[in-house]
């Protein structure tokens, strides 16, 4: 009963399908799929829009939105009225044409990277061999669009913002790459079902998940902080900054247009969120043996929600980094830190089965980090304040 | 008209493409652009012969691409690095004002 | 040929022509984007995927990226006063015509002799990979030197200088 409420999609749509005849068949598959994909994510979208207002309130000793439904949860029809309702203005000397892409550009690569990501069991859009590749192909695609949005404004804080996004996306996306290089090195495969599927053993009670190794944890942080400084969220979202920059590369849009750059950044984080369960936390495998028989898309969704409460959390608490510090925490580091995670990594795959790999490189992990952390990231010692009064 | 040739023939095309902006335009970043879509036809070229050729298991025509791709990244580095260095001390990028070695 | 491949290449050329004919430079690099997609697309087609992904990523993600900041560091996005064009571009137009007639000619010519369409071949990361570090380990290794070499060379070329000025 269980392994048919596990595949209970799968098995909905081979019933669809069985009702047409045989050349429609690879097509309607496909759409279907394609069809849930945008059905779901931008619904979980408007639940994460009230869930986020809601937390950060709680945090900040407020209440959030309230009114609109039982617990403020029917805000998002509300939000999405007021968007759809407002008049759409264009700055007369932008550049009309780049102006109307942009958001679609981005969204468009934000729904693509959904595409291969294992959902479930025998749930993938497109199993690719080179599935990761993909994924990092359609991340940095949407780099540009952020750039065509802050041009395209004729606006200077526009400009600005978006020279900073893309400076801290490009930065950061190199060691997005290298922490999930370690995970291919173990797996030996850059296919996200294999890389699932390595995960998905279990000795004892516990699974094989790679955050549950020393170069795994270590690897799950930087990629949670690179995840972070792509998406823009705080502490890394300096370029949105309202504070800072009015409204960064956004200024210049209203209505619709913002609502589509709000749900592509929101996208961006689920999707990002997906293939870090995807790579580290094992997808959609249970945390116990004794917990198989819950279907798996089940594993995959709460993880994801999971790691969008901790996305809510760090915003809620942890203040701005301001964008020299941002960088300079990129490039000396984390890219260090990085590289220095795959060495430990070849050294876990090399010094075969037993207790000595996990001491060894639990010990090289946390001495690394210590020594990288003294050496690069020293405070600077400012001299006694001298103060200068106005004669 | 086999695939291969209509493959063949969209890269001379490019190729020509790419020349020609190389050769008529005055910004030094337009010439950059120019060579970029020449590498990018060359790369087609070895990718179409590679997937129609007798022996594709050898990757020689992938291999290529690959090494071609990584190349032409560093080479549009270095080279917009050069005429960011030359705006800056000539104010201009206009290839019709760099024809004198005096600095 | 089928459709999709006409079409695709059609968005490419005209994404190319586009980047070598408009006047503002920030366009230009718009449209070389699209030829670049088009053209990862036309990998994809030749079953070259890790090409064709490897050409979206190195060249969206990272060329168009560097052009599109150098267009910005050197005040391209203004409107040049005089025109876009170098002062002789009948002359790079016939060249450019030249060549691609006589490549065309050749490509059409020698049509019989070139090799049919055969199974689709397999190129997996994994085979790739056994490439790189079997037979091709020699370029990699000077490729890893010139990209390091070139990663330096770029920055110390574009430093600002604190003296000197």
């Amino acid at each position: 009963m269980f392994e048919n409420l596990d595949q209970i999609f799968i098995l909905l749509r081979d019933m669809v399908l069985g009702y047409l005849p045989e050349p429609l068949r690879p097509f309607v598959s496909v759409v279907l799929g394609v069809v849930a994909i945008v059905a779901i994510f931008p619904g979980l979208f408007a639940l994460t829009t009230v869930f986020e207002r809601k937390g950060i309130a709680r945090i900040q000793n407020r209440l959030g939105p309230n009114r609109v439904g039982p617990f403020g949860l029917l805000q998002p029809i509300a939000d999405g009225i007021k968007s759809l309702t407002k008049e759409d203005i264009v700055p007369t000397t932008s550049n009309g044409f780049i102006h109307f892409l942009a958001p679609l550009v981005l969204v468009v690569a934000v729904f693509m990277g959904f595409a291969v990501l294992p959902m479930g069991r025998n749930m993938v859009l497109v199993d690719m061999d080179c599935a990761l590749l993909f994924y990092f192909a359609m991340g940095a695609s949407s780099e540009l669009a952020v750039f065509m949005a802050g041009w395209s404004s004729r606006n200077k804080y526009s400009l600005l913002g978006a020279m900073r996004a893309v400076a801290q996306m490009i930065s950061y996306e190199v060691i997005l790459l290298l922490s999930g290089l370690a995970v291919v090195m173990i797996t030996g495969s850059l296919s996200l079902t294999k890389i699932v599927e390595a995960q998905n053993v279990y000795s004892g009670w516990f699974p094989h998940w790679y955050i549950f190794t020393p170069w795994g944890l270590a690897g799950f942080v930087m990629y949670a902080i690179a995840a972070t400084a792509e998406t823009n969220r705080s502490p890394f979202d300096l370029p949105e900054g309202e504070s800072e920059l009015v409204a960064g590369y956004h200024t210049e849009y209203s209505g619709f247009k913002f609502a589509l750059f709000f749900l592509g950044e929101y996208l961006a984080m689920f999707s990002i969120s997906g293939l870090g369960s995807t790579l580290f936390l094992g997808g959609w495998s249970a945390p116990f043996s004794f917990l198989t028989w819950v279907p798996s898309w089940i594993w995959f969704f709460s993880k994801l929600m999971l790691s969008i409460f901790v996305f809510i959390w760090m915003r809620g608490t942890l203040p701005r980094l301001r964008q020299d510090q941002l960088m300079n925490f990129a490039w000396k580091f984390v890219l260090p830190f990085t590289l220095y995670n795959l060495m430990v990594t070849a050294l876990w795959r090399f010094l075969g089965e037993g207790w000595e790999r996990w001491v060894v490189c639990t010990v090289l992990v946390i001495a690394g980090y210590v020594l990288l952390g003294r050496v690069s990231m020293r405070r600077e010692h400012f001299g006694p304040r001298s103060y200068r009064y106005a004669e | 008209m086999t695939p291969l040739t209509a493959h063949l023939l969209v890269a001379a095309l490019l190729f020509a493409i790419g020349l020609a902006g190389a050769l008529t335009r005055r910004n030094a970043i337009l010439v950059l652009i120019g060579i970029e879509l020449m590498l990018n036809a060359a790369n087609l070229n070895f990718i179409a012969f590679w997937r129609y050729s007798p022996h594709p298991e050898a990757l020689t025509g992938m291999m290529f691409a690959i090494f071609s791709i990584a190349v032409a990244a560093a080479e549009a580095a270095v080279g917009l690095g050069l005429v960011i260095a030359i705006h800056r001390h000539l104010h201009s990028t206009d290839l019709d004002q760099m024809n004198r070695m005096k600095g | 040929m089928s459709v999709i491949f006409w079409l695709i290449s059609a968005i490419t050329i005209a994404g190319a022509l586009f980047a070598v004919i408009l006047k503002n430079t920030v366009h230009c690099a718009l449209a070389l984007t699209v030829a670049f997609a088009g053209l990862a697309l036309l990998f994809l087609g030749l079953d070259a995927q890790f090409a064709g992904f490897t050409e979206i990523m190195v060249y969206i993600g990272a060329v168009a990226i560097l052009v599109v900041f150098a267009i910005l560091l050197t005040r391209g996005s203004e409107t040049p006063k005089d025109s876009v064009y170098s002062r002789f571009p009948v002359a790079g137009l016939v060249a450019a015509a030249g060549v691609f007639a006589v490549l065309g000619w050749a490509v059409l010519q020698s049509a019989s002799t070139l090799p049919h369409a055969m199974q689709t071949p397999s190129a997996t990361a994994k085979e790739i990979g056994y490439a790189l570090v079997g037979r091709y380990v020699l370029p990699l290794e000077i490729l890893a030197l010139l990209l390091t070499v070139a990663t330096i060379g770029a920055v110390i070329v574009a430093l600002h200088e604190k003296e000197g000025k």
